[in-house]
């Protein structure tokens, strides 16, 4: 008894350890892409901003528009039912520009674009390219990192400004077409509840998650082990620790900018 | 010997309770080339990812043009970095860009020079390396002598002083292993660069150095000539050089011999 509790004690211990040292390289790897943002190669950040961010618009609208139909479908009968029909515009889009929009463009593109982050830049690692660059006298971080990590700074809220209007009019087709609400009706009440805050919050939301999936899948990357396993192993981490990472600061943001502030 | 441009001072190095090198010292004097060989795991990269400042050594001193570059700052590293060249046994061309691109790497990274300056070194470093037309081609496209010689012109691009090769032969046919122990002597002579090559294969030692260092367990078993290596009466130098099995029954043999004597 006393020995499994031992293990367990040091299995804990250990995994607080790897946490709070993994937590640390990240905030040192954050901190030197910041140092190191007026040394961007303009090119390849906007290679990184094509790649990264345009390339993501198909599965973000699809994703988004799916979300603001499903959450039109929960609403609209139950409003209607309850004489609230002159809401459901509002509801939907609060919902998509406050938290579903970010979280979910945050989501997908953590899955694509933070795997495909740490699977180059690991294959870069294991394969020597990262130590060509040294040698090369040139840094990773300034020539790797810094242009992946403003890219998706910036496209992030872009994607999340196509996902607030795909989501609405995904909504509105439900709502029109499932739940005889108006147009009018439905527009109208958009105007009426949402502000430009609801819109720019998300956003503001888009940046800090941008920032996140591009730090984690570089420093995933950088860190991979020798060999194809360790890539794969980077890899799946970096989407694992993205979507975590995502969800945790979301309940910040959600509570600064749309309780606090709002 | 001439002026040593590289200057490796009881230099050690442990990977935890390993210990890759054990007290190392050498000297490369300028334009000359010194191949280190050894058997797999001796400690032969590790040499050169010292002199490249990829890794520290846990003591010693490494001086390379005078400067002892133990405790350079990566900025002070990256300014002599631009002075040195290396070619990575695996090639480490960017997989991303193309031919044309991987040479130019340095050129746009360090130089102000005009793209129709770049292209036209380009250009020249691919025919000196006998790959003319291959511009556009990317490294996947490549066979393995290929990326070699386009990681050779990227290393030269910007006609270092001191060039680095980590088996640059390995995983090649003999011919095409000939064809880059020739652009090894070629680049010495056009350059006149100093040269390390850190490498197993024999026939390129023989071809392209001037030296040779016999690395094992960490520190030099044997240094000398190419002539000198060839008739060392070391046991493990003439056991590695002939490909033999048997080290230990070699070195017994050899030491009761010169016992004998």
């Amino acid at each position: 008894m006393n020995r499994n509790l031992n293990l367990l004690c040091e299995a804990v211990g250990k995994f607080i350890v790897q946490a709070c040292a993994n937590t640390g390289k990240i905030v040192i790897l954050f901190g030197e892409t910041c140092r190191r943002v007026n040394e961007v190669n303009l090119t390849e950040m906007l290679r990184q901003m094509a790649k990264l961010g345009a390339d993501s618009l198909p599965i973000v609208m699809v994703t988004t528009m799916c979300t603001g139909m499903v959450l039109a479908v929960q609403t609209a009968k139950e409003f209607v039912r309850f004489g609230a029909s002159d809401s459901v515009g509002g509801i939907v889009a609060i919902a998509m520009g406050r938290e579903l929009a970010p979280v979910l463009a945050g989501v997908v593109v953590a899955g694509r674009i933070g795997a495909a982050i740490a699977a180059e830049i690991g294959t870069m690692k294991v394969t020597e390219q990262i130590d060509a660059l040294k040698v090369m006298a040139t840094n990773p971080i300034s020539y790797l990192v810094v242009p992946r990590f403003i890219a998706m700074i910036l496209m992030l809220p872009i994607l999340i400004i196509f996902a607030n209007v795909v989501g609405t009019i995904g909504g509105w087709i439900v709502a029109t077409n499932y739940a005889d609400i108006s147009s009018y009706s439905y527009i109208d009440s958009i105007r009426v509840f949402t502000e430009p805050w609801d819109l720019i919050g998300g956003m503001i939301k888009g940046a800090f998650f941008g920032a996140i999936i591009a730090i984690v899948g570089c420093y995933k990357g950088l860190g991979a082990k020798q060999g194809a396993e360790g890539v794969g192993v980077a890899t799946t981490a970096s989407v694992v620790l993205s979507i975590i990472l995502i969800f945790i600061t979301n309940y910040f943001l959600s509570v600064i900018l749309f309780v606090q502030g709002g | 010997m001439a002026e040593p441009i590289i200057k490796v001072q009881e230099v050690s190095m442990s990977f935890g309770p390993k210990v890759v090198l054990d007290k190392l010292s050498f000297e490369v004097g300028a334009g000359e080339t010194l191949a280190v060989i050894g058997p797999s795991g001796c400690g032969k990269s590790t040499v050169l990812k010292l002199l490249i400042g990829l890794l520290s050594p846990d003591s010693g001193h490494i001086i390379i043009k005078g400067q002892d570059v133990v405790t350079f700052s990566e900025d002070q590293w990256n300014e002599l970095r631009k002075e040195m060249g290396m070619v990575f046994q695996y090639s480490a061309l960017f997989d991303f860009l193309n031919v044309s691109e991987n040479v130019a790497f340095g050129l746009r990274q360090h130089t102000n020079k005009s793209e129709k300056e770049i292209q036209t070194i380009v250009t020249k470093m691919l025919d000196m390396v006998g790959l003319p037309g291959t511009e556009k081609a990317y490294p996947a496209e490549l066979s393995g002598g290929m990326k070699k010689r386009v990681s050779l012109a990227r290393a030269i691009a910007l006609e270092p002083e001191i060039v680095l090769y980590d088996e640059p032969t390995a995983g090649l046919d003999p011919i095409m292993a000939n064809v880059i122990s020739e652009l090894i002597l070629k680049t010495k002579a056009t350059l006149g660069a100093t040269s390390l090559l850190v490498t197993h294969d024999m026939g390129s030692a023989f071809m392209a150095a001037d030296k040779i260092a016999m690395l094992n367990e960490g520190h030099i078993e044997a240094m000398g000539t190419v002539e000198e290596i060839k008739k060392s009466p070391n046991p493990f130098v003439q056991q590695f050089i002939k490909g033999e099995l048997f080290i230990e029954n070699n070195r017994k043999e050899g030491a009761a011999s010169e016992q004998s004597k």
